[in-house]
């Protein structure tokens, strides 16, 4: 399934709008930063990968987040590497193998009409992107005008995918109704596994595990607001941990919050995933948010390792080849081109 | 993080949603006044312009404030707020300044609500009685949640309270007016639903193309009016 998302729909959840939104937001900073769009530029959430687009017009692409084989043209290309493409030019994103979700950004960003001033997709009251819904096979989307200077062949320093593995440690900050909880209740949650039902989406991820006891027996309270990252618990004693396309207001006891640097990697937690959470202070987990938005800025993309200069007929051709040895870039008067790579011998 | 005490607990207090949002409780139940301070409270902030806040989603008795914690952090935010629920408090009236009347246009029965025989059964009246004691009074809107322009109307008079559907509707036309227990309300767009149907609206609740979507706004009051027919 593939929808068109952005950063999400806000200032409209006091009228029952959810804010909904990419749910790996460094995969879709990450694939914004690539190809020179804004941060709040949409591009394709692809879930579970298996696409294919054709491009009519030469832009740069970026591709992050879950990963899988990917190819432009039947050369293979790598994670988090901003590549130019030419009019014509296919991608393809196979089957992932490791996370959920993977995000293909374009130079210019998707310009369909915001609605709500938000592009992203929410399904359950089909607002926003193509007319509210998924991508079908024929589809045809439009791009914004792309930056000038927009260059391929970058990566975002230190930038390490998503990606979630098997088992998955989550800082959480306890509140706001952790008092409905008991002492016991709280352990659990603090001190057991829990695994990741099937039965999850991009509004919440239900866990299967220990019961999670509250003082009282009863798990409901007066329905209020939730956020990005409410652990609630309800009547069954099984915490759900709401996610992007959350309803805006709920009726269960929220025993924690999900640390805004954590959501991401809950985002790629796909069925049967494990996951052990950890109680931090909030003043941590903003410490760690300002951590966070010192990653994502443009002064940290640097150029693809290891470039060599050619002179083929004429022209000057540079070549760079990505740390994975398999993928590399050519560089023919300032517009960069995947090229395959048979024998690669690390310089040095 | 909350404090531990739940009997002895004071309002108004503010709890933590994480590290972008705070919750300010200024009550425990569903309660008219409390409702009232809730959206007094709501304007005090809205005037008082805070920089790092980035959006407020008032319910029945509290408030949440999303900030982004990079322009303030938890202490000064915590502080800030702490200081406007103090001046709110002072200034707020039981009865918010005039609130806006909703009128809603409604055809009873029928197609269009399909659980109201039903209901005036459970309730021993006739389908009349039923109708003139739901389109007699004023409704207030508590909050909107569970989907766009989705109200949460109380008031209901306990005559007509009549619990949900043992099988909800896997879909409920748009405009569908529903009782669920000691609550009215009206389903904005087709959508699941379990409430008890008596009637239908041909008022569009929400419209993404409008510059103020939702018809119907937290704080504001609704009528329903009996028509004939849908078509206007």
């Amino acid at each position: 399934m593939t929808l068109v998302q952005d950063r999400g729909r806000f200032g409209f959840q006091q009228l029952g709008v959810s804010v909904s939104g990419a749910v790996d937001i460094d995969a879709l900073d990450t694939a914004n930063l690539l190809v020179g769009n804004d941060s709040n530029a949409a591009c394709l959430e692809v879930m579970l990968g298996g696409l294919e687009i054709e491009f009519s017009n030469a832009v740069v692409i970026a591709v992050t987040g879950a990963e899988s084989d990917l190819t432009i043209d039947d050369v293979p290309i790598s994670l988090g590497v901003s590549y130019f493409v030419h009019a014509g030019a296919r991608l393809e994103l196979g089957l992932v193998n490791n996370g959920l979700r993977a995000y293909i950004a374009v130079g210019g960003g998707i310009e369909i009409a915001p609605v709500l001033g938000s592009r992203s997709t929410h399904l359950a009251s089909g607002i926003g992107g193509i007319d509210g819904r998924a991508l079908i096979t024929g589809d045809v989307i439009y791009l914004g005008q792309s930056s000038d200077a927009v260059a391929s062949g970058l990566l975002l320093e230190d930038d390490s995918p998503t990606s979630s593995g098997s088992e998955i440690n989550v800082r959480i900050v306890l509140g706001p109704q952790d008092d409905e909880f008991s002492d016991s209740g709280i352990a659990s949650l603090l001190n057991s596994t829990y695994t990741v039902s099937d039965q999850s989406n991009r509004q919440g991820l239900r866990l299967d595990g220990p019961v999670i006891e509250s003082k009282s027996g009863r798990y409901d309270i007066v329905s209020d607001a939730v956020v990005n990252g409410s652990i609630q618990v309800p009547g069954d004693g099984k915490p759900i941990i709401l996610l992007a396309d959350r309803q805006t207001t709920g009726g269960y006891a929220k025993i924690a919050t999900v640390a805004t640097v954590d959501l991401p990697r809950l985002g790629q937690a796909g069925p049967g995933t494990k996951i052990t959470f950890s109680a931090i202070t909030i003043e941590e987990s903003q410490e760690l948010l300002a951590v966070r938005s010192e990653r994502f800025n443009p002064k940290n993309l640097v150029s693809i390792v290891e470039k060599i200069s050619l002179k083929v007929d004429g022209d000057d051709i540079v070549v760079g080849v990505a740390d994975n040895g398999s993928s590399a870039l050519a560089a023919v008067e300032g517009n960069t081109y995947p090229v395959s790579v048979e024998e690669y011998t690390p310089a040095g | 993080m909350a404090s531990s005490e739940t009997s002895s607990t004071t309002y108004p207090r503010l709890v933590t949603a994480g590290d972008s949002a705070i919750v300010i409780e200024l009550g425990s139940e569903i309660d008219p006044n409390v409702n009232n301070q809730i959206y007094s409270l709501v304007k005090t902030l809205e005037m008082a312009d805070i920089e790092a806040i980035r959006e407020l989603v008032p319910t029945y008795r509290s408030l949440l404030v999303n900030y982004d914690p990079l322009v303030s952090g938890f202490a000064e935010m915590n502080e800030r707020l702490m200081d406007l629920v103090d001046f709110s408090k002072d200034r707020a009236g039981t009865e918010p300044e005039q609130a806006r009347i909703v009128e809603l246009p409604v055809v009873y029965g029928g197609d269009d609500g399909p659980d109201l025989d039903s209901l005036a059964e459970h309730a021993s009246l006739s389908v009349q009685e039923v109708i003139d004691i739901h389109s007699g009074i004023d409704y207030r809107v508590y909050m909107i949640g569970f989907a766009p322009g989705f109200p949460y109307l109380g008031g209901l008079d306990k005559r007509i309270a009549m619990p949900r559907l043992k099988t909800p509707r896997v879909s409920v036309p748009a405009g569908s007016v529903g009782i669920a227990e000691s609550q009215t309300g009206v389903y904005p767009n087709a959508s699941p639903g379990g409430w008890q149907l008596i009637g239908r609206t041909p008022a569009k609740l929400f419209d993404v193309s409008s510059k103020s979507p939702s018809m119907i706004t937290p704080g504001s009051k609704v009528r329903f009016v009996p028509v004939k027919s849908r078509d206007r």
